[in-house]
């Protein structure tokens, strides 16, 4: 699959490639060097013009790397624990300890699937009650053997469903919430794809927030925000533009700490190259968390949400 | 062929239900009982037939909660920009300009000090009639400020939740008012200062998901509607009806999420009880 303002590229791509092909019998290298720059330039210039909408197009291409993609090429080791200890285990989100460059670290994502049958078994990345306290159960047992958390955040929403109400979907945020707020072990977030709203922010509290590129996160989804604010499903483009929602926006508002940069085109076209760029920012954010003193850390991080918000008197 | 539809928009559907009602007859949204304005007060804003509870705003709960000249309201001049510089149907700026003028208020919450029956205490409330309770930077700035107000004189903390959820016209940044108000509560938690949530109608997402559910203690009134979703998002997402009683506080209270349900006609006393069991 191919969004609309990528298919100039892969065209020129493919093109290169079939000259490729023919090299072995005709002296083009010349012709294929030419073509390569002009791919370049195009893919530069349309990756440094791209709108908030595109953005958000590209946070869901069905190709982008999930979190368990990013787990499996960032660590080794991983064991993967399940459950909330009350309910039943919620596949909308998974997580595990893992070692990540030397260092044992909890690691939790929502994960997508990437076809209907792995979405359905998935929920579409969205979770339910049950999945932000085996979230928060997993976090405690970091807490307890003092091993720093990562979470990964890639979710169109919280489950709007009715048992997830009758099981307290407000709680559980709400809940983990405050309890992250004080979990006694360094904490980073990183916006992998779609943050949408509470259902992101829920495994979203922590000591260093870093984005990938081409992410988006809000309190609503540009779709959503046009349908409330326009009363029409047509103003998404305008919604994206308003809501302020790419990591650079929100980087200038102090919401986020650090843009993580994406391969050429985007992390799904390369996702052992994305990992690794995502790898080396991680290992270099948990060296310098792990020097800061523990309740220093935690004062930091109350005051780094403190500081979030703008009013006059 | 079109004689049965209607030429003109003469009925609209989505006006604002008006939070008091003008004159001095008051008709029950519910059951539809007249009632005289000073029936209506003396019965704590409810229907004197069927105890129908009311929509009512900060104003009304200060009066309702805290002993006659004991209140005093903190950060009263405080006001939302336009971080964003967010427009939709209407400049964000001019919608909040617009609204204060309307309502007479600064924001969607109001925080203040006094006392429930001779207890001090720290009381916040939300004004629904402000954008729908929606909750932006004044609203955390000002819970945060009363919560260091509550660690500080270790007077416990009452919030009195009615929203529609967070301000989505500004962006994240109103997102990030669930954090600072939850990671606040946490420091007040350490410090075993209590918090008591009354949670009223209606009151979902943001504040659901933050705050209001944060209580030691979660109290709310009849019939509030209290959730993550709104029941029009979980149709559509599910496809399903909806059970009876959906999303009410018995509902909440059955499941586990409240600890009680409170006749706003008894909140004050209640209220004074709890104060005094976790005083003394």
């Amino acid at each position: 699959m191919a969004l609309d303002f990528e298919k100039p590229i892969l065209e020129l791509e493919q093109k290169i490639e079939e000259m490729r092909k023919m090299a072995d019998s005709l002296d083009i290298s010349d012709e294929i060097n030419r073509l390569e720059s002009k791919v370049n330039d195009l893919r530069r210039n349309i990756f440094d013009n791209l709108t908030p909408w595109q953005i958000v197009q590209l946070a869901r291409h069905p190709n982008r790397p999930y979190t368990l993609d990013y787990i499996f090429q960032m660590t080794d080791n991983f064991v993967e624990l399940h459950g909330d200890r009350n309910f039943r285990d919620d596949k909308a989100v998974v997580g595990g300890f893992a070692n990540l460059g030397g260092q044992t670290v909890m690691i939790i994502g929502q994960q997508k699937g990437r076809d209907t049958k792995s979405n359905l078994y998935r929920n579409f990345g969205m979770m339910n009650p049950e999945g932000y306290r085996k979230a928060l159960r997993l976090m405690k047992l970091a807490e307890k053997f003092d091993k720093p958390v990562i979470t990964l955040l890639d979710t169109p929403g919280a489950y709007p469903g009715i048992e997830a109400e009758e099981r307290g979907q407000a709680e559980a945020i709400a809940r983990n919430l405050l309890e992250m707020s004080r979990l006694k072990v360094p904490i980073i977030i990183v916006i992998i794809g779609e943050g949408a709203s509470g259902g992101a922010l829920g495994i979203g509290i922590g000591d260093r927030i870093l984005m990938l590129k081409y992410c988006w996160y809000s309190v609503i989804s540009p779709e959503s925000c046009s349908s409330i604010l326009w009363r029409s499903w047509d103003f998404k483009e305008t919604a994206a533009e308003a809501l302020k929602l790419t990591a650079t926006d929100l980087l200038k508002l102090g919401i986020i700490d650090r843009i993580i940069d994406e391969p050429a085109g985007g992390a799904h076209r390369n996702h052992q190259e994305a990992a690794n760029i995502l790898k080396q920012a991680l290992v270099e954010e948990i060296e310098t968390l792990n020097k800061v003193k523990r309740d220093k850390l935690l004062d930091n991080r109350i005051r780094k949400f403190e500081k979030m918000g703008f009013w006059k008197e | 062929m079109a004689w049965f539809k209607r030429s003109k928009d003469n009925i609209t559907t989505d006006k604002p239900k008006q939070d008091l009602p003008d004159g001095m007859w008051i008709k029950c949204d519910d059951c539809g009982e007249m009632m005289h304005k000073k029936q209506w007060d003396a019965n704590s804003y409810t229907c004197i037939k069927c105890g129908f509870h009311f929509r009512i705003g900060s104003e009304e709960y200060f009066k309702l909660l805290f002993d006659e000249g004991s209140f005093r309201e903190f950060d009263k001049k405080m006001k939302s920009v336009d971080p964003l510089k967010f427009t939709d149907t209407r400049p964000y700026d001019k919608r909040i300009e617009e609204t204060m003028k309307k309502t007479g208020l600064s924001d969607a919450i109001r925080c203040g000090t006094g006392e429930i029956n001779s207890f001090p205490a720290v009381l916040c409330v939300m004004d629904f009639s402000f954008i729908g309770g929606s909750m932006g930077s004044v609203l955390g700035e000002k819970i945060a400020r009363a919560i260091d107000r509550s660690l500080k004189n270790r007077h416990p903390l009452i919030i009195v939740s009615s929203s529609g959820g967070a301000r989505m016209m500004e962006g994240a940044i109103s997102l990030m008012q669930l954090a600072k108000t939850s990671s606040r509560l946490a420091k007040l938690a350490e410090e075993k200062v209590p918090y008591i949530s009354v949670i009223t109608n209606p009151t979902t997402g943001g504040a659901s998901a933050s705050y209001a559910m944060l209580g030691d203690i979660n109290m709310a009134e009849p019939n509030a509607l209290i959730g993550f979703a709104g029941p029009r998002v979980i149709k559509q997402a599910t496809g399903k009806d909806l059970p009876k009683g959906f999303q009410r506080s018995e509902f909440l209270l059955e499941h586990g999420f409240l600890d009680l349900i409170v006749d706003r006609k008894n909140l004050k006393d209640k209220l004074g009880q709890l104060l005094k069991l976790l005083a003394n």
